[in-house]
């Protein structure tokens, strides 16, 4: 029977009421959603600007920065960061570039071994680490440098899939067969011609390798390397507040540099539609 | 000829995967199978699936379950939620962004947030408290702790990976069905709901696979408490081992591996699936 009612009616009046509801209901989700993904950013900038009794002040953040701990972390986190971008970049602008020019055939598996890091999980690598190179020298595996190495192999999935999509938007043939033709050699195409028109990717890649450095702690913690996160986590067991203050920091950092990202690629964009 | 030497130009990006990623990886499936004199045997897979270990892989489970399970499908109300609203809005910006920050929250920060709202000194604590509600059974540490703690970061993963397919859901679709005098409800039953389904299986098991490989959080947050299986590999690790259990910990490594992996081609499998509807 109200299969044959009025169209009208059905389309109208129901439905309508049916979409409302739907809204209130969307808001509704919305607005817990970010009432649970506020209130711990909140809790923690309060938890660090705490004070004695019931007051709140800045105490905290200046006892932060004259631990000895955080004073000799923190450029060891930045150094980490500054080196495993660089042998990211070092590495993978050549490769991708190289598949995409010459072995286009190929972007398939070299994707699929660049996602291989998400298979194996962190805390089995670094026990994969610790037992395959128990013999190599101290200033490898005793020092970060092995945490640069290893990082820049948990980079990978995201480092492959930002340059990638970075080349795949640019003339890339034309460009190196234009200057083979004019005579320039492979590291000058390489330099000033591929690495240019990738300058938004590349920094994308950088800023990513960059934030997931600042706050890697599995890898480091097992293989029992000191960085900003290891030394947070320690400090944390005899002051919560001090370890809350570093975290906000190590977040601020990463955020910021994300939000460097999202700024400059809008910023790339405007300037790709203007061009056009 | 050409084509062989142009391989060759793959050959850094390969050594260097094969030595920090494959070598250590190779390491560990072949210490699973050997005793710490180097001779083979199951004795460690055999007590990887014994008693204290099968528990760890059950909490694992558990927990990366329901954690993906709730961050599933409440990051999907979100993104429903944002898809009604008109394209190009603020609120689509601002989701859009706060997933893809809200994505690197996890680890050592996300532990001392928690800590900060919702541990014996937090604020929420604290609140509640003076409210009288008696927060003594609630331990931030514990199984609901660590729940509430690891959907912190289920749900904006979710949000990210399944906002694409809900984008692609044609509008024009649900326009014929109605046109064909399909209600709303039998338009998500036959159309939307089959369609949407691939992807919505394919991002919850990645989302296990990410709390099932998460380690940092639960470190950082219960110093070991909790009987996860990273957890158990780090303990391991760290040198309180048994005698003659010294691969014991590759061969909860291998079980993990495994298990991701399944998880992950699970995922991979549901992806190529929606590509074909999705452009």
């Amino acid at each position: 029977m109200s299969l044959v009612a009025d169209p009208v009616r059905v389309a109208s009046g129901p439905r309508r009421r049916h979409r409302r509801g739907g809204r209130v209901l969307g808001w509704a989700v919305l607005l817990v959603a970010a009432l649970y993904f506020l209130v711990p950013v909140a809790a923690s900038v309060e938890f660090s600007l705490r004070g004695k009794g019931d007051t709140h002040d800045l105490s905290t953040w200046s006892a932060l920065f004259e631990q000895p701990g955080f004073a000799e972390n923190m450029p060891t986190s930045l150094e980490l960061a500054v080196g495993t971008v660089l042998i990211t970049l070092l590495l993978m602008v050549p490769t991708t570039a190289w598949v995409h020019l010459r072995l286009p055939r190929l972007r398939r598996l070299v994707e699929s071994i660049c996602v291989l890091p998400l298979v194996i999980p962190a805390v089995v690598l670094a026990n994969g680490v610790l037992v395959a190179f128990k013999g190599f020298p101290n200033w490898i595996t005793g020092t970060p440098v092995i945490l640069a190495l290893e990082y820049v192999v948990l980079a990978l999935p995201f480092t492959f899939r930002t340059l990638d999509s970075g080349l795949a938007a640019i003339p890339l043939t034309t460009l190196v067969e234009a200057a083979r033709n004019l005579g320039a050699s492979w590291p000058h195409v390489l330099l000033r011609v591929v690495v240019p028109n990738l300058r938004t990717a590349i920094l994308n890649a950088a800023i990513l390798s960059a934030a997931m450095v600042l706050g890697e702690f599995t890898i480091a913690n097992l293989l029992l390397l000191n960085t900003l996160p290891v030394w947070t986590v320690q400090a944390g067991q005899q002051d919560a507040q001090v370890a809350t203050a570093a975290s906000m920091l190590i977040l601020l950092v990463s955020w910021a540099l994300l939000m460097l990202m999202s700024v400059f690629g809008q910023r790339g964009a405007r300037r790709t539609r203007r061009s056009r | 000829m050409r084509r062989r030497l142009d391989l060759l130009g793959l050959l850094p990006f390969l050594a260097y995967v094969l030595v920090f990623l494959g070598v250590p990886a190779v390491a560990v499936a072949v210490g699973a199978f050997q005793t710490d004199t180097g001779n083979w045997t199951l004795a460690n897979l055999t007590a990887a699936v014994g008693d204290p270990y099968l528990n760890a892989f059950v909490v694992s489970i558990e927990t990366s379950a329901l954690t993906a399970v709730i961050g599933a499908v409440v990051g999907l109300a979100i993104a429903f939620a944002v898809s009604a609203s008109p394209a190009g809005g603020v609120l689509r910006q601002v989701v859009s962004t706060a997933s893809g920050v809200l994505a690197y929250f996890a680890g050592v920060p996300l532990a001392f947030a928690f800590i900060a709202t919702v541990g014996s000194q937090g604020i929420v604590t604290k609140w509640l408290v003076s409210l009288g509600v008696d927060m003594s059974g609630f331990s931030l540490f514990g199984f609901l702790g660590i729940t509430l703690v690891y959907v912190y970061f289920q749900v904006p993963l979710m949000v990210l990976v399944i906002f694409p397919a809900l984008e692609g859901l044609r509008p024009q679709w649900q326009e014929a069905a109605a046109n064909l005098g399909a209600t709303r409800w039998q338009y998500w039953r036959t159309v939307g709901g089959p369609l949407l389904l691939p992807p919505f299986l394919g991002a919850l098991m990645l989302l296990f696979a990410n709390a099932f490989a998460a380690y940092a959080t639960a470190a950082a947050l219960t110093n070991g408490v909790i009987p996860l299986v990273p957890i158990q590999i780090a303990s391991l690790m760290s040198g309180n081992v048994a005698v003659g259990q010294e691969n014991l910990g590759n061969a909860l490594g291998l079980g993990m591996i495994l298990i991701v992996g399944l998880a992950l081609a699970g995922y991979a499998l549901m992806q190529r699936r929606t590509a074909r509807w999705l452009r």
